[in-house]
């Protein structure tokens, strides 16, 4: 599902160019669940933008959803990223776009039927709790209900691969709960699920495979 | 609730329209349209007098016969040279002007005190044969050298005074007329191509955390350029009618003023101003609003492709 071999990431251009991952091997199989730990600064944000292939690796060999990315071609790069879901730290929602066209819109990039597009947003609004608000612009809604939407336009396109970065921060303790089952769930059902996260106390209540990362070098996988 | 999630056509996915003003650019595209109307219509004119000028005086001759009562093998030189011309292909007529005519024609140097005829004049005066020449003069009609020829034969010292030189000088400024309208609308296509270049960066720029984010959700680099390459279409279109509009009412003036170079009647009102333009001009200014419209979607889609070069 996802290999990394002796992968390498490096940021900015001519002088200022930095190395920000260096020589990361690690495997993630088809269904598994990775917590991925590290200090402020240890490559998380990087390593998921990788694998979000918001970036390609400047050195080594990732392996995505079975593609080699180093050998797939630019026009080969679209369809892999809609079979993975992101929801990042800062949400990214589109502000002139209401919540449900927000939630809609990796449905309508991949062309679906408006039909399912409706069924599917809807139902998925509805689990996030945000049923009341699909018609409200993301700048009407409190940090943790943006989040809720965030991960909702995360899994609405049903990933293969999620990747989530501080997915509870702003969260409160019920809606990090539900997240975390949604999560499971998804995984139980065969999602690939990567998290990154400072929250020890829900890592400690999900155990699972665990990733730390230390200033750009895997120091821990088991 | 269900109808008004419905996607309707032509949703903004990317906000396109907080990117590209519907305002800067039509009013640019609109100007630019202004300008390439004019040209067309500086081409198309010149051409027109040119051909018409051209029409006129190539397929005319002026042959002179000095002493045409003199006689010459039992006729008179002037006789000779009428035959000679009546015998010639490619002459369509050939008229020999009356006293009154050539009168007329002298009054400016010889004075009032003209006679009644050509008779009356003290001094010899040749006949003038005014010759119209079949087609419009230019390559088709007479061999001229053999025409010249033939009168000389016919009666030595026949003078034939051709316009060839005013055509081809009035050929030489129709293709120098067309060359600089031609300059002017390419000058103007690679104004509006950076023009609408640089809106669209500008819009790039300020849509770029919306087109990242886009990208990463999977969208392809044709789904973002095709998004901005509608609007720039729309606004440029628009701005090219505008443009188009704008220019007709100059256009019908200037065929007005032109007219009378045509041997035409100057057109009354505007219907009737609008009505004398000619037909090509009118299919000129037709067709620039959707060239401009296929120069926006172009220009838009290439920019945008190049920019998303920079994603990975």
């Amino acid at each position: 599902m996802v290999r990394l071999d002796q992968v390498g990431l490096e940021l900015g251009r001519g002088d200022t160019r930095t190395a920000v991952l260096h020589e990361l091997s690690l495997d993630v199989p088809e269904g598994g669940f990775r917590w991925l730990l590290g200090d402020s600064g240890a490559g998380k944000t990087s390593l998921l933008r990788l694998l979000a292939l918001s970036a390609l690796p400047t050195r080594g060999r990732l392996t995505l959803l079975g593609c080699d990315i180093a050998r797939a071609r630019r026009r080969d790069l679209p369809p892999l990223r809609r079979r993975i879901g992101v929801v990042f730290q800062d949400f990214r929602l589109l502000p002139h776009l209401s919540v449900y066209d927000n939630v809609a819109l990796p449905l309508r990039i991949a062309g679906r039927p408006e039909g399912q597009i409706r069924v599917d947003a809807v139902e998925l609004l509805g689990w996030v709790g945000l049923s009341h608000k699909l018609a409200s612009r993301p700048t009407e809604l409190s940090g943790g209900e943006q989040q809720r939407v965030a991960i909702a336009r995360a899994v609405v396109a049903r990933p293969l691969l999620l990747l989530a970065d501080e997915p509870t921060g702003n969260l409160d303790e019920e809606q990090a709960e539900r997240l975390m089952r949604l999560l499971q769930e998804l995984n139980r059902l065969g999602t690939t699920v990567v998290v990154a996260t400072h929250n020890t106390a829900m890592v400690q209540r999900y155990p699972a495979h665990t990733l730390r990362l230390h200033e750009g070098q895997l120091i821990r996988d088991d | 609730m269900t109808r008004s999630l419905l996607r309707p056509p032509g949703f903004d996915d990317l906000g396109v329209r907080r990117a590209l003003s519907d305002r800067l650019l039509p009013s640019l595209v609109a100007a630019m349209t202004f300008l390439a109307a004019l040209a067309v219509a500086g081409a198309i004119g010149a051409t027109a007098l040119a051909q018409h000028w051209q029409s006129g005086a190539g397929g005319m001759m002026t042959v002179q016969v000095p002493q045409p009562g003199d006689p010459l093998a039992n006729s008179t030189r002037l006789d000779r040279v009428r035959a000679a011309l009546a015998a010639t292909p490619g002459i369509a007529s050939a008229r020999t002007l009356s006293d009154d005519e050539l009168r007329t024609l002298l009054r400016p140097w010889l004075g009032k005190d003209l006679g009644t005829s050509a008779a009356d004049i003290a001094i010899p005066l040749p006949a003038v044969i005014d010759v119209q020449l079949s087609g419009n003069g230019l390559g088709s009609g007479p061999n001229r050298a053999a025409l010249g020829a033939a009168l000389e034969t016919a009666a030595p010292g026949t003078l034939v005074e051709e316009h060839d030189r005013w055509v081809t000088r009035l050929a030489a400024l129709a293709r120098s007329l067309q060359a600089c309208a031609a300059l002017a609308l390419a000058v103007v296509a690679f104004v509006a191509v950076a023009v609408i270049a640089v809106a669209t960066r500008a819009g790039l720029t300020s849509r770029r955390d919306a087109i990242e984010t886009v990208h990463g959700l999977g969208a392809t680099d044709e789904f973002i350029a095709r998004s901005f390459a509608q609007r720039a279409t729309v606004l440029a279109g628009i701005g090219a009618a505008i443009g188009a509009l704008a220019a007709l009412p100059v256009l019908a003036g200037l065929t007005g003023l032109a007219a009378p170079f045509a041997n035409a009647d100057a057109p009354d009102g505007i219907a009737g101003a609008l009505g004398a333009v000619p037909v090509a001009l009118w299919l000129s200014v037709i067709c620039l609003p959707p060239l401009a419209a296929a120069i926006g979607w172009l220009t838009a889609h290439r920019t945008v492709r190049r920019w998303l070069r920079r994603l990975p």
